[in-house]
């Protein structure tokens, strides 16, 4: 039986109300299994020295999910987990993880997990990740997660990476190494409040020809909070690679960001972009002559931009 | 009925608009025209309250709001179109119709809207209101936006700039529609004859001061012979 708050973490996270009782699955609460499922096409096979999960897709497995939520709900508890997915050719997976922590104590309740992504040749694998801090506690909330992607031959990737509240530090890295007409696309989504900090981090080789890449990131420093946002690109090949920071800073927030663009072949195409600022004034003005206040229309701004 | 009294502005030390008298009467279909520069869009931005006068008066049936901010003009029924559409990134076509509505609006009822101003609703509804939408579309999609507050005065500040030809006649056709349908009175900033033609009262603003107001059959002849303070200027 599944506590309210462990129910509600796994609600926001993954978007579930208990132990599924069909479907591949894998519940981490506290370091330890919640609860875990495999199916015919998804095997999920803990590793021998107990560090994680390795995650199997079955080549030519279609439309399957699986949902891997980590959960902390102790305070004073740091939990490392090493996750591997093995996605098989030509197979279509969507990857629900993500990672919620209840800390009601004053001790730090943290959740570093590694996860790693074999993709094979022309599969096709969506990745889902979002993060919450809850709990009333002086204690803090920290989260470091870390993806590493590597896709084979024409694989398809996508990544929504989102962390809107309640975490307190976090350090994100992300790498992605893709072979030849493969392409991989990470989404990202965090908001800061308080004195909240978030890093977060990009590494993309574009070994392959007619491989590319798309690194979107949105996000909100709000009241005295603090981000950086880097990434690298490397264009080894004729490859396409394009990456787009946009930021929203309010009342101290601070946002740093360091891009670095590397053509090492004549034929790669690198584009960064980025823009850090303030609501525009205008668009307040045209929200408050649709009958909005300053606050709605501030708000109305901030989700639209998060969506 | 909006009434504005002895309404002056000054910006940068430069007097914008000096001793503005102006009635707009209810359900009339209203043309303000004038040179460049001459005040016209300082004087929609002051009815809208994105702009304070330095002085004069601003009554809205009778009540004087001359001090109210813009959310509170615009919940008490006064729509006003940017002459340079604001882009927001995240904000879809539906958020931003539904928003202006005020209420719930289904995806049928948007769809109306933007078909109203020959957009065609499947491939716009979801779309970003962001750069890669153009000129033109934008401005359709801020006129679809004022269209569905049906308030009692609208202003458009320069409504056809960067709509194409094609869309014009739609333009027109859709300004008569809202004025038949929502029963409110209409203000237009606009050069286009074809605008003018079909209001009901033509405003000539000149050098920040009104100097003609009356019938298109009264003002259009004689709108080519305005002075318009330059004194290179010698007419056409």
């Amino acid at each position: 039986m599944l506590s309210d708050i462990i129910k509600n973490l796994l609600s926001e996270v993954a978007g579930i109300q208990n132990i599924p009782t069909s479907g591949a699955f894998n519940i981490r609460n506290n370091g330890k299994s919640a609860g875990s499922s495999s199916t015919k096409n998804i095997q999920i096979i803990p590793k021998t020295d107990g560090s994680g999960i390795d995650i199997y897709i079955k080549p030519g497995t279609k439309n399957e999910s699986v949902h891997i939520p980590a959960l902390v709900t102790d305070t004073n508890m740091h939990d490392v987990v090493y996750n591997d997915f093995h996605i098989g050719e030509d197979a279509e997976v969507t990857i629900v993880a993500g990672c919620g922590i209840h800390n009601c104590g004053s001790g730090i309740s943290q959740h570093d997990g590694i996860h790693r992504f074999f993709v094979g040749k022309n599969a096709i694998m969506k990745y889902i990740e979002k993060h919450i801090g809850e709990g009333d506690g002086e204690g803090q909330n920290i989260i470091n997660p870390q993806t590493h992607i590597f896709a084979e031959e024409n694989s398809y990737v996508e990544m929504d990476t989102v962390q809107l509240k309640g975490v307190d530090s976090t350090k994100r890295i992300s790498s992605a190494k893709l072979a030849t007409g493969a392409t991989v696309v990470i989404k990202e989504k965090i908001m800061t409040h308080g004195s909240q900090y978030a890093e977060t981090s990009f590494d993309v080789e574009l070994d392959g020809e007619g491989s590319s890449a798309k690194l979107i990131s949105r996000s909100v420093a709000r009241d005295s909070s603090r981000q950086l946002f880097r990434s690298k690109l490397c264009g080894n090949n004729a490859c396409y690679g394009h990456s787009e920071c946009d930021a929203i800073i309010m009342d101290h927030g601070i946002v740093a960001a360091e891009p670095e663009i590397i053509a090492n072949n004549v034929d790669a195409t690198l584009i960064h972009e980025a823009a850090i600022g303030k609501i525009a004034g205008e668009q307040l003005t045209k929200l408050m002559t649709l009958g909005l206040t300053e606050k709605e229309a501030e708000a109305q701004i901030i989700n639209g931009f998060l969506k | 009925m909006l009434e504005l009294k002895n309404v002056s502005f000054s910006a940068d030390g430069k007097e914008i608009l000096k001793n503005i008298n102006l009635v707009i009467e209810d359900n009339k279909f209203v043309v303000m025209t004038g040179p460049n520069g001459s005040g016209k869009s300082t004087l929609a931005k002051i009815i809208a309250g994105l702009q304070k006068p330095d002085s004069g008066q601003i009554l809205l049936d009778g009540q004087d709001i001359t001090h109210w901010g813009i959310t509170k003009r615009a919940n008490s029924g006064i729509s006003f179109a940017f002459q340079q559409p604001v882009r927001f990134k995240g904000v879809t076509v539906k958020d931003l119709i539904t928003l202006a509505s005020g209420k719930k609006m289904n995806t049928i009822a948007v769809c109306q809207y933007l078909s109203e101003v020959g957009l065609c609703a499947k491939d716009y509804i979801d779309r970003e209101i962001n750069g890669s939408l153009s000129g033109g579309e934008l401005k359709r999609i801020e006129i679809a936006t004022v269209m569905a507050r049906r308030t009692k005065l609208t202003v458009f500040d320069e409504p056809e700039a960067g709509i194409d030809l094609w869309s014009f006649k739609n333009l027109i056709d859709v300004f008569e529609k809202m004025h038949q349908e929502v029963k409110g009175s209409i203000l237009i900033i606009s050069h286009q004859e074809r605008i003018l033609d079909i209001a009901d009262q033509v405003v000539v603003i000149s050098g920040g001061q009104v100097s003609q107001v009356g019938t298109k059959e009264k003002v259009l002849p004689g709108l080519f012979g305005v002075d318009l303070g330059c004194k290179y200027f010698k007419g056409v």
